[in-house]
């Protein structure tokens, strides 16, 4: 996750309490969601980031798990993210996502 | 019941996957508030 995108989700856990926040994750490719998963629960993985050391535990999730999809209007996902879904390997994404929240998720 | 019920959402999303303002959109049917939309670029 970049240094930006880091201190933002510093600053709203501060600003709203960390039990409050949702982060809801784009990424193309499982590893690339369980590094950002891992981010923004155990810290920054890569030690670079305003989150290196901050176990903030937030709850996360990627836009094609199926908690996602069912939290919102079925026709606007497929109209939005149906043709994406179809590309990527879910599997591999969930697997991630669900180790990830299941080690550092506080607020799951 | 909805999973996001009042909660503040920060939506990241993947130039080569899924884009914020596409999942922005699918988040304005709940009962949440996206507090922050962007979209990262891995290359």
């Amino acid at each position: 996750m970049d240094l930006e995108n880091q201190k933002r989700v510093k600053d709203f856990a501060e600003k709203y309490g960390a039990e409050n926040l949702v982060v809801i994750l784009g990424a193309a490719e499982g590893e690339a969601a369980g590094l950002a998963a891992e981010t923004v629960t155990a810290g920054d993985p890569t030690f670079a980031g305003p989150l290196t050391g901050v176990q903030l535990g937030l709850s996360v999730y990627h836009c094609c798990e199926p908690q996602f999809k069912e939290a919102v209007d079925e026709d606007i996902y497929e109209d939005q993210i149906g043709m994406m879904e179809m590309v990527l390997d879910l599997d591999e994404i969930i697997e991630e996502m669900t180790d990830i929240r299941d080690e550092f998720c506080k607020y799951c | 019941m909805s999973l996001f019920n009042n909660k503040k959402i920060i939506v990241i999303g993947d130039r080569d996957g899924v884009p914020g303002p596409a999942m922005e959109e699918c988040l304005k049917s709940t009962n949440s508030e996206v507090v922050y939309s962007s979209t990262e670029c891995f290359v």
